[in-house]
């Protein structure tokens, strides 16, 4: 098996790594130190020979992001952190700070140098009590030190960091409703370029905002720390994913856990990683990236999981936020589908109306399926329900809920036949799962 | 009546001055009026927040109404919140939903116990998927929980006080700190 080179993690087993002595003792803020001494667009050159791609689930070049922002400092700009991993199967920003909360703090410092920001808001999904207290004790210990402040080190720059909690909605995590909901107002996603200006240019407040994962800048440490070129070396996969990433891996794996891997990694060297399928069992499928990302076929497991590797026949869109959620034979599709329906038509904020009443029907054609009253014609009706989600709602959340139910209709048809002709008999006593 | 006292009102004042706008500042500041309203947020509640930050009070409630942590109705002294989603489905977290509705004799679906000790909720991916089945109590994550630890849990925490949710502490030198 190849050796997975810790670069975010290198830390991670230190005893009080999440204090700013021990981290200082470890390196810590000397990649701050080195990249303020840099021009700003020197830094945004390196992470663009890097080839860094955002870690929240799009993927996007950071570099492209953070090069349309305007290069004065006429108006504030805002560094906005997203930490509000909702995404079912996605834990590793909540791992990441609450162990290693200055990697976070040292990663938002470089890239507000790098983008001219003065002024940076961590929101925190609402639960994240935890991860909050750690990241706002390390806020506080880097304002001791003079990291935070007014003319930090001499520099002449202000950098403010400041978390700002959530409260309940995973629509928040979409950035333009994340801006809404810093700014006070309900968590809803608003009109996008070229519909509207760029946020680089006109966000949060009206100003010039980057709105980056919590993953993404911790990133920063280790190409500062390298130099983007030879960051870019690591990887094995496409040249457009390189690096390591971050996968929470949970299900039916023998060593669940959040693990740095190199992208491109043999997909079934990721599984070894982890232990394997639990003993015993056999690989029925898995959700590779989160669960809007939908439902894998068992083979081939030999391709490389990146963001380019993903078999396509998978009908997969990638990576997304790196939640791999692993499931074995003893797993009933048709439950599993309907709860991540569910959680989706918990979640749409009803703006538009193909997800708002889409999800609202899907919900109800599975409600019946698991009561034991679906009829055969249901599953067409599925499929047509998703065709007419996909393209056509307002942000990627409608899309994003219909990719596990498609993928699961062309995996595992049988499975819905099976249990639409037995009836509330061939359901799965839901409380039998996991035994 | 106005429960704000004049400490409360300066924490919102330090919350607004990390904005720049006070609208911004809502969504701190129903945490802190949640807190001061032992854990949910009445309209009294919401009122005195639209007050302090100038705000009309229908915002204020069609803002706090979109969030589900904000509680419109009262809880019981703890809430448990299990999350039901696929990671900690297939690792047994209906079977412990179930556990806990029959021992508290109370539906999943937010019902409060008749002593008013214990709430109980399935909630969505707490993001902690990796240690399933996880379980939410006030602030605080019990994760890997099997149905012993639960009835463990339990016990513990009918003798503790409920743990509040206070917004942080800023640690801009030139910030009052409360
Ligand atoms: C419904 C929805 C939920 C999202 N949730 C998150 C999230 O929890 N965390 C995150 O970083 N990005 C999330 N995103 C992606 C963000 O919109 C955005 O692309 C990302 O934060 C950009 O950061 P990056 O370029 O550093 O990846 C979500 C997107 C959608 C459509
Ligand atoms: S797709 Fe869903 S979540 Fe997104 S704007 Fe439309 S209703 Fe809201
Ligand atoms: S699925 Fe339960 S914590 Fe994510």
């Amino acid at each position: 098996m190849s050796e997975q080179p810790q670069l975010l993690y290198k830390h991670r087993h230190v005893p009080g790594i999440n204090t700013i002595d021990v981290w200082m003792a470890h390196g810590g803020y000397e990649n701050f130190k080195k990249a303020l001494a840099m021009e700003p667009d020197a830094v945004i050159e390196e992470v663009k020979v890097s080839g860094l791609r955002g870690r929240g689930g799009a993927g996007f070049p950071t570099h492209i992001k953070w090069n349309a922002v305007p290069k004065n400092r006429d108006v504030e700009h805002y560094l906005i952190i997203n930490a509000d991993e909702g995404e079912p199967g996605t834990a590793k920003d909540r791992d990441l700070m609450n162990g290693l909360p200055h990697l976070l703090v040292e990663g938002c410092l470089i890239s507000m140098h790098a983008i001219r920001a003065s002024k940076c808001y961590i929101y925190i999904r609402g639960e994240y009590i935890e991860p909050w207290k750690s990241v706002q004790k390390a806020i506080n210990e880097a304002y001791e030190k003079g990291f935070c402040g007014k003319n930090v080190l001499g520099s002449g720059l202000d950098f403010d960091i400041y978390t700002h909690l959530g409260a309940g909605a995973y629509e928040c995590g979409e950035e333009s409703a994340l801006m809404s909901s810093l700014m006070g107002e309900r968590g809803m996603p608003r009109m996008k370029p070229p519909a509207a200006p760029l946020p680089m240019i006109s966000g949060a407040w009206k100003r010039p905002s980057v709105v980056n994962n919590v993953e993404t800048v911790s990133t920063l440490l280790p190409i500062i720390e390298l130099g983007g070129a030879k960051y870019a070396e690591i990887g094995y996969g496409s040249p457009r994913s390189r690096g390591t990433k971050l996968f929470s891996i949970s299900g039916h794996v023998e060593k669940p856990g959040v693990y740095e891997i190199v992208l491109g990694t043999p997909f079934s060297e990721v599984l070894e990683l982890c232990g394997g399928v639990r003993k015993g069992h056999t690989l029925k499928t898995y959700i590779p990236g989160g669960s809007s990302m939908g439902f894998a076929p068992p083979t081939p497991l030999d391709y490389p999981f990146d963001y380019e590797g993903i078999p396509a026949n998978t009908k997969t869109l990638g990576l997304g936020s790196g939640g791999l959620i692993v499931f074995d034979e003893t797993t009933p599709i048709v439950p599993i589908t309907q709860r991540l329906v569910d959680f989706y038509h918990h979640e749409s904020c009803g703006k538009c109306t193909p997800c708002r009443e889409g999800l609202n029907w899907l919900h109800k054609i599975y409600g019946r399926i698991v009561a034991g009253a679906g009829k055969e014609s249901d599953i067409d009706l599925i499929w047509d329900i998703c065709d007419s989600i996909r393209g056509k709602s307002f942000c990627a959340l409608g899309e994003g809920a219909i990719w596990p139910v498609m993928t699961s209709l062309l995996l595992f048809r049988d499975e819905y036949l099976a249990y639409i002709r037995g009836g509330k008999d061939a359901m799965t006593d839901l409380t039998t799962i996991g035994l | 009546m106005s429960k704000f006292t004049e400490k409360d009102k300066a924490r919102l004042d330090e919350l607004i001055s990390r904005y720049p706008t006070k609208k911004a500042a809502l969504l701190p500041s129903l945490w802190v009026a949640q807190e001061v309203y032992g854990g949910w947020l009445p309209l009294e509640a919401m009122d005195e927040v639209a007050q302090h930050l100038e705000l009309p009070t229908a915002d204020v409630q069609g803002v706090a109404t979109f969030y589900t942590m904000y509680n419109k109705e009262p809880r019981g002294q703890h809430a448990i919140e299990i999350c039901h989603n696929v990671s900690c489905m297939v690792l047994g977290a209906e079977q412990l939903i179930q556990h806990c509705e029959r021992k508290l004799g109370v539906s999943a679906t937010g019902e409060t116990t008749a002593d008013g000790v214990f709430t109980l909720a399935r909630v969505e991916c707490l993001g902690a998927c990796c240690n399933a089945p996880a379980v939410q109590v006030g602030g605080t994550y019990y994760e890997n929980v099997t149905a012993e630890q639960m009835d463990a849990l339990l016990e513990k925490l009918k003798s503790a006080p409920s743990e509040v949710v206070t917004p942080p502490q800023s640690a801009m030198p030139e910030m009052r700190k409360f």
